[in-house]
């Protein structure tokens, strides 16, 4: 079943150009797809577009073949698709980690035995329980966004939107966060659309889409989008260094694989040193 | 400087007074405000300190802490402390010169009003040291629940004043940012007049009220997307009971506000 499904959508911003063009789009149910893009590529505004925080000009956006047009959908649409945004401070309605997580199961009107049990769902899905009763503005920046991920969760949505939510982390808070994302989606089973800059990050997904401009330019698992990387450059996009190492090896004459883990090319390369010294 | 202002800052420890009902701490801190200004001498207000001592030693606060609250309104209790002492017009004149005359019902004035805004201020903040704005805002919500029958929006109230309450800490952070940034440009915000002081301000509170439409817009999206849509249908994950900690709070303001009115009965009135 298609979780998320764009037919020829358009949105512009109120201060003219196309911030999307003619977008088709879709997203399998469990999959983990990410969108790569640079600044001002569209790739935040799908995500506000999935569930009707804007409204699109043209076309047919569905979630779960609900379309997100009629005003009625709204509700369950929302309770489907979590967005977790980028400033992990700007997320947070309430100072109590358990306050806060409970913002959203109270919304949508649960009994109160029941929040109870999301929320310790949630923040064991994040791995932060110790951290029920804390205040958010102690905690590190990756543990902040884990809480607004935990938030999102007791929800229970079936789909997760990552808006840049790693962009403002050191590395070990965005390790933490796409760990946890990760799980989530291999455990879980939640769909999840991963908006994102760093590379890195878009080898973890299934399928990588890559944006330029409002419209869809490159699409495939991310391994043969790295491969590509001529024309990513030209999108703005730029390899992380060990896509350019596994470049200048093979430029050099040893044979390696386009890889971005390090511990594959680390095998390769020890292969061929060994190799080379029979 | 900025993080002096410990007002709104809830300390997370497991005490007595954490655990009363935020509505009845709220109606107490009412009644307590309302004992301090039925004390009209010494014996009353020692009294509503030793209330206050209590009250602080079964929070668990570090006494520095609640003391803390005290330093962003130093400045206020020492001017109004000083003006009403040069300019109080009392009986017994110790010193007079020009305009200015000390008398001895203005010291005791003075001192006076200086504990009633001691006491004022420390268990205001120590209300807010032993509960968090959400539970404060529940408890304010529950308190005003006759209003709803007049249409008056109780919940979003609420939810407006734990908002305001949450981000208190986050903008003071953002305002001392900006305040670097500008002083890392040649801002100067310690010298000049009060004009030139007041000037330099503008550069810190434009880009400050910048961001804060910038994060109020972003946190009105995460709630939306969170399925917010007001208080139709909406559940309460806290909810508020009445305990045994309640009655025993109870009892200890209903005796002081006796206490008080009794003194000051019995023993007269000093002011």
């Amino acid at each position: 079943m298609k979780a998320i499904e764009f037919r020829a959508v358009d949105f512009s911003y109120d201060n003219g150009g196309f911030a999307i063009k003619k977008l088709n789009f879709s997203v399998e149910e469990g999959e983990f797809v990410a969108v790569l893009g640079h600044n001002g590529s569209g790739k935040s505004t799908l995500a506000r577009l999935c569930n009707g925080l804007l409204e699109a000009d043209g076309g047919e956006i569905e979630i779960f073949s609900m379309p997100v047009s009629e005003k009625k959908n709204l509700y369950e649409i929302r309770k489907n698709v979590g967005i977790v945004f980028q400033n992990p401070d700007n997320q947070t309605v309430a100072s109590i980690v358990e306050d806060d997580i409970a913002f959203g199961a109270e919304n949508i009107g649960l009994s109160r035995e029941e929040i109870g049990e999301r929320i310790s769902f949630a923040l064991k899905a994040v791995g932060m329980e110790e951290f029920r009763h804390s205040t958010c503005t102690r905690l590190s920046g990756g543990q902040k966004q884990r809480i607004a991920i935990a938030g999102v969760l007791a929800i229970r949505p079936k789909i997760m939107i990552l808006d840049e939510s790693t962009a403002m982390l050191d590395p070990r808070g965005r390790k933490e966060v796409m760990d946890v994302v990760t799980r989530l989606n291999k455990e879980e089973g939640i769909t999840v659309l991963l908006i994102t800059h760093f590379m890195e990050e878009a080898l973890r997904a299934d399928r990588a889409v890559v944006m330029n401009r409002g419209e869809i330019v490159m699409q495939g698992t991310p391994q043969s989008i790295f491969a590509r990387h001529e024309e990513l450059e030209t999108y703005n996009l730029s390899l992380p260094r060990i896509g350019y190492i596994c470049n200048r090896l093979r430029d050099g004459g040893i044979p390696v694989h386009d890889t971005l883990d390090e511990e594959q090319l680390a095998e390769e390369i020890a292969q061929c040193v060994l190799r080379q010294s029979i | 400087m900025l993080k002096d202002v410990s007002f709104g800052q809830y300390y997370p420890v497991d005490s007595f007074v954490h655990r009363m009902d935020p509505r009845l701490k709220l109606v107490f801190l009412i009644a307590y405000i309302v004992a301090i200004f039925l004390a009209k001498n010494f014996y009353g207000l020692g009294a509503c300190l030793l209330v206050l001592v209590l009250a602080v030693a079964f929070s668990r606060v570090p006494v520095r802490k609640v003391l803390r609250s005290m330093k962003g309104i130093l400045f206020l209790v020492v001017f109004t402390a000083v003006i009403n002492l040069f300019f109080y017009r009392g009986e017994e004149i110790l010193f007079s010169w020009k305009f200015i005359t000390i008398s001895k019902e203005g010291i005791i004035f003075s001192i006076f009003l200086v504990l009633r805004l001691f006491l004022l201020v420390m268990c205001s903040s120590l209300l807010t040291y032993t509960t968090t704005p959400v539970a404060l805002t529940d408890g304010l919500e529950s308190l005003l629940t006759p209003l709803k029958w007049i249409k008056f929006p109780v919940h979003e109230l609420a939810l407006i004043m734990s908002i305001a309450l949450r981000f208190i800490p986050i903008l003071m952070d953002e305002t001392e940012r900006i305040m670097n940034a500008q002083k890392a440009r040649g801002a100067n915000f310690e010298s000049g007049g009060l004009i030139k002081r007041a000037k330099a301000i503008i550069p810190v509170l434009i880009p400050l009220l910048l961001s804060a439409f910038r994060r109020a817009e972003e946190l009105g999206d995460a709630m939306d997307a969170r399925c917010y849509m007001g208080s139709k249908n909406r559940t309460k994950y806290k909810k508020l009971k009445f305990g045994w900690r309640d009655l025993i709070g109870f009892l200890l303001v209903a005796a002081l506000i006796t206490g008080v009115v009794l003194l000051r009965v019995y023993l007269g009135a000093t002011i």
